[in-house]
């Protein structure tokens, strides 16, 4: 599993840049995700939503999907799209530190 | 007398019932089986009806055909599923009491979930291909059609053959190029992935195949509304696709029934381990075939797969009420890719798609991930095989645990 330095702090990521260890996952790491997704700053909109997310996956082991998201936060879909532009899911996941959502197959 | 009810009759539903007729001893079994419908479709040949490569006679049969005595089969619509009493009630005030429950009511097709599906153009220049009338009322269309922009959009995932909405768009490509009007018509697939696929070797082939046949993918657009009148899709990130033809997957959702008592997700599917298929909430219901969250392809392959492997643990499971996690995920699929070829998927819940070959014994090596005919007469023989074979319980020659024998690591 190749490993990378974020914020400081050296974790295990997957192929494609997904931590595959949320408890190696800090707020720090967070902010410089985001950055790196092209999110400059995280507002307490963006908070809640990764808060959500990191909730739901300790409790279920995934990351939850899109509409999980909206039902559990009340933030519509459209919002969410305008806190994490293209992907909201696997955005959100990506800088929660989850692995990547399960899609279809 | 032990009691085993089947919701659904579909292809999980089928198969389990006539596995079940195998190994159960019916002195002290009795297995009844519920769907609404006498019919009994083969729906992967839905693809095929658009562009008259199939009809209506090659999809359908009736269920009785395929369940016989002492199997028992009730034509009824499920009104609820009491899973705290451990029994079902139909519409018409009958309750089954059960032991052990088998949910298989699969996924349907939802356009009223997407704004402006069906507000006018449903059936006229917004079609779909996920059911034998919506495939009939495409094919129509696809008649007289005089090009323009065909645009193939997935609504969400997951949806049921997640490989479809590719075939359909190279068989529209072959399709085209057969009535010479290929340079009259656009092709574009709209799809809320980021690539042409999921995973990423597949998502990487598939999508160098698709540019070679000069269809564009308009990535990681989730589609907000329709604008029938406009002719165009938007999506939440507000861009803006114009079609003349639409071809949608409406959002797939499980049975309402599933919902209403309280037994699903966001989706209507059943939470499930995905390694037993059994539901976490209770002990004694199994949800097989399409009806479960399980991360697996939703495909007939991957029930055939995972319903081999149940039935070799039902009875173990019965007496001692431990079950292995006996399912790894394993689904394989032919994709058309048109011009009388197709190639071929093998994969898992950790192993993606990768090239290579496939053994298939007696018959040879089916090539992964990369264009044959072999492959494409592989598809058109399974139809067979899935009426004779496949749905009367019967075992076909291929493992139901993935192999990494023939696959390419890249």
């Amino acid at each position: 599993m190749p490993t990378r330095v974020i914020a400081g702090k050296t974790v295990e990521v997957d192929a494609e840049g997904f931590m595959t260890n949320p408890n190696e996952w800090n707020e720090e790491i967070a902010v410089e995700l985001a950055k790196e997704e092209g999110i400059n700053e995280l507002t307490p909109e963006h908070w809640k939503v990764i808060n959500f997310c990191r909730q739901s996956a300790s409790a279920n082991g995934k990351a939850p999907t899109l509409r999980a998201i909206t039902s559990g936060t009340g933030i519509s879909t459209k919002e969410l799209f305008a806190l994490f532009p293209k992907g909201p899911a696997k955005k959100v996941a990506k800088i929660a530190g989850l692995g990547k959502p399960e899609g279809c197959v | 007398m032990k009691k085993i009810v089947i919701l659904g009759a579909g292809t999980a539903g089928t198969i389990v019932a006539n596995r079940f007729k195998r190994i159960l001893d019916f002195n002290q079994w009795q297995v009844t089986l519920v769907d609404p419908d006498p019919v009994h479709y083969y729906q992967p040949g839905f693809l095929f009806i658009p562009f008259r490569m199939y009809s209506e006679k090659d999809v359908i049969k009736p269920k009785r055909d395929f369940i016989e005595p002492p199997l028992r089969l009730i034509q009824s619509k499920v009104e609820a599923i009491d899973a705290d009493h451990n029994r079902v009630h139909l519409a018409d005030g009958t309750v089954l009491p059960y032991d052990f429950l088998i949910i298989a009511t699969g996924v349907d097709i939802h356009p009223e979930e997407t704004p402006g599906m069906l507000d006018g153009e449903w059936g006229k220049s917004i079609h779909s291909f996920y059911t034998l009338p919506t495939s009939q009322a495409l094919r129509d269309v696809l008649r007289t059609w005089k090009g323009g922009r065909l645009v193939v959009n997935v609504v969400d995932n997951p949806i049921k053959c997640p490989v479809a909405p590719l075939e359909f768009i190279m068989l529209s490509d072959w399709y085209f190029h057969q009535q010479g009007m290929r340079d009259r018509v656009e092709i574009i697939y709209a799809t809320p992935l980021s690539g042409a696929f999921t995973k990423p070797v597949a998502s990487q082939l598939l999508g160098e195949l698709l540019e070679s046949k000069n269809i564009k993918v308009e990535p990681d657009f989730m589609i907000e509304r329709v604008d029938p009148e406009a002719k165009k899709i938007v999506s939440y990130d507000e861009r803006e696709i114009e079609y003349d033809l639409l071809v949608t997957i409406p959002l797939n959702k499980g049975a309402d029934v599933i919902g209403k008592s309280g037994l699903g997700n966001e989706l209507n599917l059943v939470p499930v381990d995905p390694y037993t298929l059994r539901a976490k909430a209770h002990p004694n219901i199994f949800v097989l075939g399409d009806a479960s969250d399980a991360p697996a392809s939703k495909a007939g392959a991957t029930a055939h797969f995972s319903i081999d492997l149940f039935t070799e643990h039902f009875l173990d499971y019965v007496e001692t009420g431990e079950l292995p996690p006996y399912f790894d995920g394993h689904a394989n699929c032919f994709i058309e890719t048109g011009f009388g070829k197709g190639l071929m998927i093998d994969f898992n819940y950790t192993q993606e798609p990768l090239p290579g070959r496939y053994p298939l014994p007696g018959i040879g090596p089916l090539t992964l991930l990369q264009e044959s005919e072999f492959n494409h007469w592989g598809k058109l023989m399974f139809r067979w095989m899935y009426w004779h074979i496949l749905l009367r319980g019967m075992e076909l020659p291929l493992s139901a645990t993935m192999s990494m024998a023939g696959k390419w690591k890249v």
